[in-house]
């Protein structure tokens, strides 16, 4: 197992030097230049101006030496320095970077408990009513975008009934420390997390309720039936372990996809986390900023999947670990 | 004392006079949503809206401008100009001192002054009739200029030529000072924390030299990058001001109907943002000056002001926006006229040749606006493409010239001098720039004007020549002039002061307190 973990990362650096020199060239594709964007922002872009700024962030330099002194820079785990906050680009993701896994993490743990749970139930119970509300409920998460979701929880929650904060991570200026800021993060929480969660907590309940039906088709089943053993048991021993595969697959692939939605979720409710960082960084034309979150998503992206692998084989003991 | 001084000095009187009327009330935190988050605090280094509505707490100027423009005093106590107009001396403040403890001096002054020559292009712009700085003394600074420049007291205000500690900068490497991360200034606020994404707090400076100021103990700037959700924090009562420009036009009319609720429009007389279009004069139909003139018949300026800005702001006349000096409504007029607008094309031999329109991507307000302008052109037989893009993007097709129409809003600074002329004179003409005369629009005439009203005294005769420049350029339509943006700051009623000068929110909140 560990030569296959070793192997994996190995791999995986190489990919992700490939994404960076893909992502170099694709950002330097998109129309704008960081230097004119800020120039127009202080209200003056004279020649000088606009010429010291690139100058600044080496922009003036040929296209494969700019590519040069990033990848060198990634080698030595330099992030590089970003244009428009003037602070080094590792800083200011590993402030943000906490805030994101909260929220993904918390995102993703919800959505694949409840998915999984309410697909159990819907596929136990198929063809009855709770089966057909469970199916609609979820259809309704999955067919509504994020954004939605997020602005009518606002609107439920922290304007009707003011239950829930409607932004930021905690109350600005309460100073709170110990549980009560716990509670205060935590109530923060729960409207974004709630809604990035949603949309995949449905994929998952459909998943595991389809992949479930088809193996509770199976010889095997029949067989421990025969044998005797408790509804219960053969659900979840034998029917929810086999289904679980393809679940787990989709949560892997899903990792990145979180991030992605995070980055609306994050916007809407003022969290500050990566997602928005590279939203701002993508409308500046912040390259080196918006390089840098791309190179720890894609390394978060990379870990989510060995981790995925790890657990087939958790799931499926007869899945085995070859390189 | 000379008579510009005693204007001031009773401008400021009466400015605080309606504080007067109520007594300020000392204490409590006002909670303000900023955005975008600023990408620094250092103004020195980076000037954008938000930095300065932040930073404004934090550095001062040597001036500041009533809402008629008339220069009061900050940093500087009074000032005086020669009989040949290019003498300038002021006299600083004394006893006042940087938010460590040293000592702020006409050395910080000339410091500064060289500094934002390399660091701050529009101060380097402002600057550049100046042809020596002087300090005889520890609290006197003496501007000697080339030759008379009309709007020079119009440039010392906090965004234009912030003050910089010496002490902290120089030798330095500015670009990675330390303190541009922690900024210390003279204002009234200091800077405490930065949570980046989520919060700056502003804690009152004890020292300040204006006794009894600042009333508040503490600003929070809130960080809410989505307009929608900066009004549900507005109607939450998780924020005490929405600065003008927060949230979307369209909530403006709801939100102002809140209990407890005050809009001003007041404090965008400095900057008086002028919307317009920007026209190619160089390629296409638009090179020919009938098509831009059909351009402005053919748009309903009052349907955009009533409907898209729910009647806030006014319909621009022409280059200048009202607020301005030397500003004039005697020029040609171009009132909505679909039929007068189709008649100009067709003499134009206009063919329905494709024309691209750039909108501005600031938001759902400039979306629609775009949407309705495209309309009112099509309706008049004009064939529209509209482009999209982002700002950045936006930014770079004007800079190339690569478009048609495009809309923008910009910045006037009081004096046509410093914010009109630089859209329309030949020698702004320069590619891969955005903000300057990127229509490319080129007159001779107009060159001389702007170059003579610049350095023209006295004020009667600057008069006399924005006056005869602008009915030139309302007749050649170089842009298409829209509206005069109104930005309404929305507050809750019991945070009183907000605004006093011309510069707004973006001019520190010394006067401001809370009743609470």
């Amino acid at each position: 197992m560990l030569s296959f973990v070793a192997q994996r990362a190995v791999k995986g650096v190489i990919v992700l030097l490939a994404i960076v020199v893909l992502n170099f060239f694709l950002i330097r594709l998109a129309p704008g230049d960081p230097a004119v964007v800020m120039a127009g922002e202080a209200g003056a872009s004279d020649q000088v101006f606009v010429k010291q700024l690139r100058e600044k962030f080496g922009l003036d330099k040929p296209l494969p030496e700019q590519l040069f002194i990033y990848v060198k820079g990634i080698v030595t785990l330099d992030l590089g320095f970003s244009f428009r906050q003037q602070e080094p680009v590792a800083k200011l993701i590993l402030e943000r970077l906490p805030a994101t896994l909260l929220l993904t993490l918390t995102a993703f743990a919800i959505s694949l408990m409840l998915g999984v749970l309410f697909g159990t139930f819907a596929a136990r119970f198929a063809g009855t009513f709770l089966d057909t509300a469970i199916t609609v409920f979820a259809l309704i998460f999955y067919a509504m975008p994020i954004f939605w979701v997020a602005l009518m929880g606002i609107l439920l929650f922290s304007v009707t009934m003011d239950w829930l904060p409607s932004f930021g991570y905690e109350t600005v200026g309460a100073n709170l420390t110990g549980l009560a800021h716990v509670i205060d993060v935590a109530k923060h929480l729960v409207m974004p997390a709630m809604t990035l969660g949603l949309f995949f907590m449905a994929t998952y309940t459909r998943m595991t309720r389809a992949s479930m039906l088809e193996v509770q088709r199976l010889d095997f089943v029949k067989t421990a039936r025969a044998k005797g053993l408790s509804d219960a048991v053969i659900q979840r021993r034998h029917v929810l372990r086999n289904a679980l595969l393809p679940v787990v697959t989709l949560a892997g692939v899903h990792s990145g996809t979180l991030i992605g939605g995070a980055v609306i979720t994050e916007t809407v409710f003022a969290w500050p986390g990566i997602g928005r960082l590279m939203y701002d960084a993508l409308l500046q034309r912040d390259y080196n900023l918006l390089l840098g979150v791309f190179v720890i998503c894609s390394a978060m992206v990379l870990t989510f999947n060995l981790i995925t692998d790890l657990v087939y084989r958790l799931v499926d003991p007869r899945i085995e670990f070859t390189t | 004392m000379p008579k510009r001084v005693l204007l001031g000095l009773l401008l400021a009187c009466g400015l605080t006079a309606p504080g007067l009327a109520q007594e300020p009330k000392t204490g409590g935190a006002i909670n303000v949503v900023i955005q975008p988050e600023p990408p620094g605090l250092m103004l020195a280094m980076v000037q954008n809206g938000p930095v300065q509505m932040v930073s404004g707490n934090i550095f001062e100027g040597l001036l500041r401008y009533s809402p008629k423009l008339e220069p009061l005093p900050e940093l500087a106590e009074s000032w005086s100009v020669s009989e040949d107009a290019k003498t300038y001396s002021f006299k600083l403040r004394k006893g006042v001192t940087w938010h460590d403890g040293k000592p702020f001096t006409a050395a910080d002054v000339l410091f500064s002054i060289e500094m934002l020559k390399q660091t701050h292009a529009r101060a380097r712009n402002n600057l550049a009739q100046v042809d020596k700085v002087e300090a005889p003394d520890d609290y006197t600074v003496v501007f000697t200029l080339k030759q008379p420049f009309g709007p020079f007291l119009g440039i010392f205000e906090v965004g234009s030529m912030p003050m910089v500690p010496k002490h902290l900068y120089e030798g330095t490497d500015w670009k990675t000072n330390p303190y541009n991360n922690a900024p210390v200034g003279t204002g009234p606020f200091m800077f405490k924390e930065w949570q980046k994404g989520s919060f700056i707090r502003l804690v009152k400076n004890p020292n300040y030299y204006e006794k009894g100021k600042p009333y508040l103990d503490e600003i929070y700037w809130q960080v809410i990058p989505d307009a929608a959700a900066r009004s549900v924090a507005y109607e939450t009562g998780k924020v005490d001001v929405l600065p003008g420009g927060s949230v979307e036009n369209f909530d403006v009319p709801r939100l102002s109907k809140l209990k407890d609720t005050c809009v001003t429009g007041a404090g965008w007389e400095f900057f008086s943002p002028l919307a317009w279009l920007w026209l190619n004069n160089r390629q296409g139909p638009l090179a020919d000056k009938r098509v831009r003139q059909a351009v402005m018949f053919a748009i309903d300026r009052d349907f955009a002001k009533d409907v898209i800005w729910n009647g806030l702001g006014k319909v621009a006349t022409g280059p200048s926006a009202s607020t301005i000096k030397f500003y004039t409504d005697d020029v040609p007029k171009y009132p909505y006229d679909p039929a007068k607008a189709k008649a100009l094309l067709k003499e134009a031999g206009y063919k329905g040749e494709k024309i691209r329109l750039l909108p501005l991507a600031y938001g759902e307000t400039w979306q629609r606006w775009g949407e309705a302008v495209k309309q009112n052109l099509q309706d008049v037989g004009m064939n529209i493409e509209t482009i999209a893009t982002d700002v950045a993007g936006g930014n770079q097709k004007i800079g190339d010239w690569d478009y048609d129409i495009a809309f923008t809003y910009l910045y006037q600074y009081g004096d046509p001098a410093l914010g009109v002329g630089r859209n329309y004179v030949s020698s702004a003409i320069a590619k891969g720039q955005v903000f300057n005369n990127v229509e490319g629009y080129s007159n001779p005439e107009i060159d001389k004007l702007f170059a003579d009203g610049a350095v023209a005294t006295p004020d009667s005769k600057r008069k006399e020549i924005y006056e005869k420049a602008q009915k030139i350029l309302v007749e050649d339509v170089p842009v298409a002039w829209m509206l005069e943006l109104q930005f309404p700051t929305i507050t809750r009623c019991k945070v009183k002061n907000l605004i006093t000068t011309g510069i707004g929110v973006n001019d520190g909140f010394k006067d401001a307190w809370l009743d609470k």
